[in-house]
């Protein structure tokens, strides 16, 4: 079973490269969980699918963020769409998939059935964002 | 200490909980989440295994061998509970599935007949959702109030504020914990319980972290009510006490309607039998009674003389370990306190210790441990919380402290 706190995670959340609210953003959306208070608020640019994100809350939601901005820049609403099924089999199975680029360092999780939801709430944030443009 | 009593030695008592040998991702099993549920020693495994193997009916309705066997061993536990915790009569023992049961039970059954709309209920503000939601549900059926006692930073009862929720002599219950399960205080009950009398009051105490702790006894505490769980105390899930003074049992309807609370039925109405059966509708929880009362023997036998000197040693050890740990705050420092300590870490949230802690075979509990006013109230999100059985050992909080400085080093 693989590390859910592989390098890559730690990095992005000391490090984050999307973090942080744009000047400018077309939608955003808001995920939360209530069960540990933990949230994500995502801003999206149309335009190449530019996403920032403020979180507020562990290191899987924030590194989870910051990778899916890196996945879904360029993207069409479809090829997303995809990702994001493609994410949750990830975190279902813990079987990587090259699709999945730097995602693939979450696929630890599989086997944290409680911490999947940390992973997948900067996802629906963004279903909620995509929703409105 | 009685010369009955094992002399105290943790290694020994570990070889009485099986599961102490499991191997976590390949690492020893440090389990130190005891106040969420504890470990169950061979001697409640074996009696719960017996019931099943060799001595098991419905209680109370066969007129044959094995249900009179099961009966008998049914109700010496309500005996031994009685004792326990020094009733004056077995019939003030209920049994219920947990805590939570049998607080609801007095909310629904008590605080519908003995309390009228605009008389008020007061909690503290560390009590357990188990503790607080029983009586929002109370007021917002029946038109109670429901006040709150503010504690101090420390985690200790605020009895200037206790003195102002009390003092339009509206209050009629003060329904408070014993030990908080998030800051480990422990409060002073017997001062309670006299102070809630003097004013007219009632006193209902969540006994379900003290006593696992400390030896109790509900008539020097002067409780009204007294809850607990048995999966706390070394026992099975499923089976919970409640204590109420025989009066007042008396004075309260049933809970639920079934079989075994009835006196007479007929088709258009039936009469209820006295406490505490009135209270008990259904079969029972048979064999986790049982195992409740095997749980019982297993920590008299140890003593709780023996169990708190080495959980004093334990939580003294665990507060200068972790509080010296740059970055660790420990969250809550009552004078009287016991082996629950909940603290966050710069840098690292709460679920990333836990799962992170997790992988180095180290279970702790993470989040707002079922009592989320109560974070707001120390100014957290949620902590992580280690807490501590008579299984635990110090090298197990060195193992925690180590686990704590590499997560240090992770996140850093
Ligand atoms: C102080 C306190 N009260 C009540 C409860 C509820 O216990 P149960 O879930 O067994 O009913 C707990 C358990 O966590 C507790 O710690």
């Amino acid at each position: 079973m693989s590390d859910p706190y592989q390098a890559l995670i730690v990095e992005r959340h000391k490090h984050p490269l999307h973090a942080g609210r744009p000047a400018q953003f077309d939608a955003e959306g808001e995920g939360a969980n209530p069960i540990c208070g933990d949230k994500v608020h995502v801003y999206l640019r149309r335009a190449g699918m530019d996403v920032h994100y403020e979180a507020q809350g562990c290191a899987i939601l924030s590194a989870s963020a910051d990778l899916m901005a890196d996945a879904v820049a360029g993207k069409t609403a479809e090829q997303i769409a995809q990702l994001s099924r493609d994410f949750e089999t990830l975190l279902t199975t813990g079987r990587e998939n090259p699709a999945l680029g730097g995602l693939n360092a979450l696929a630890g999780l599989a086997a944290y059935s409680s911490r999947i939801r940390c992973a997948t709430l900067p996802w629906s944030a963004l279903a909620e964002a995509l929703h409105h443009v | 200490m009685s010369a009955t009593l094992r002399s105290f030695d943790v290694t020994v008592i570990r070889e009485d909980f099986p599961i102490l040998k499991q191997q976590v991702h390949g690492k020893p099993l440090v389990f130190l989440d005891s106040a969420a549920s504890a470990q169950k020693p061979r001697a409640v495994i074996d009696a719960m295994r017996h019931v099943m193997e060799a001595q098991y009916a419905n209680v109370h309705r066969g007129l044959h061998y094995m249900s009179e066997k099961t009966s008998d061993a049914f109700e010496a536990v309500r005996d031994k509970v009685a004792a326990f915790i020094n009733a004056a009569s077995r019939d003030e023992i209920v049994f219920t599935r947990n805590a939570t049961e049998s607080i609801n039970l007095v909310a629904y059954t008590w605080g519908r007949t003995a309390l009228r709309p605009g008389d008020a209920v007061a909690v503290s503000e560390m009590e357990h959702h188990a503790n607080l939601v029983p009586w929002q549900m109370l007021r917002d059926a029946h038109g109670t109030d429901l006040r709150i006692i503010k504690i101090t930073d420390a985690g200790e009862i605020d009895f200037d504020s206790l003195e102002q929720v009390f003092a339009d002599g509206k209050v009629k219950l003060l329904a408070v914990t014993q030990m908080s399960n998030v800051l480990g205080s422990y409060t002073p009950v017997e001062r309670l319980a006299k102070f809630a009398h003097e004013r007219g009051a009632k006193i209902l105490v969540d006994g379900c972290q003290a006593i696992v702790h400390r030896h109790v006894d509900v008539q020097a505490i002067g409780a009204d009510f007294y809850a607990f769980s048995g999966h706390k105390l070394y026992g099975p899930t499923g089976i919970g006490v409640l204590y109420g003074k025989r009066e007042l049992l008396e004075a309260m309807p049933p809970f639920m309607g079934g079989g075994e609370m009835i006196g007479h039925v007929t088709y258009e109405k039936s009469t209820w039998a006295k406490p505490p059966f009135r209270f008990e509708a259904g079969t029972p929880a048979i064999i986790e009674t049982i195992g409740l009362g095997a749980a019982i023997d297993y920590v008299r036998g140890i003593g709780f003389e023996a169990i708190a000197a080495h959980e004093h040693e334990l939580t003294e050890h665990a507060l200068a370990t972790l509080g010296n740990i740059e970055g660790v705050n420990i969250i809550g420092h009552a004078q009287d306190r016991g082996g629950v300590i909940s603290f966050t870490m710069r840098h690292a949230h709460p679920h990333d210790i836990a799962t992170l802690l997790d992988r180095q075979g180290i279970a702790v509990r993470a989040g707002h441990h079922c009592a989320e006013p109560l974070m707001g109230r120390m100014g957290v999100t949620g902590t992580a919380r280690a807490s501590f059985g008579m299984y635990t050992t110090p090298e197990e909080i060195d193992a925690l402290a180590k686990g704590l400085l590499r997560i240090k080093q992770v996140f850093a």
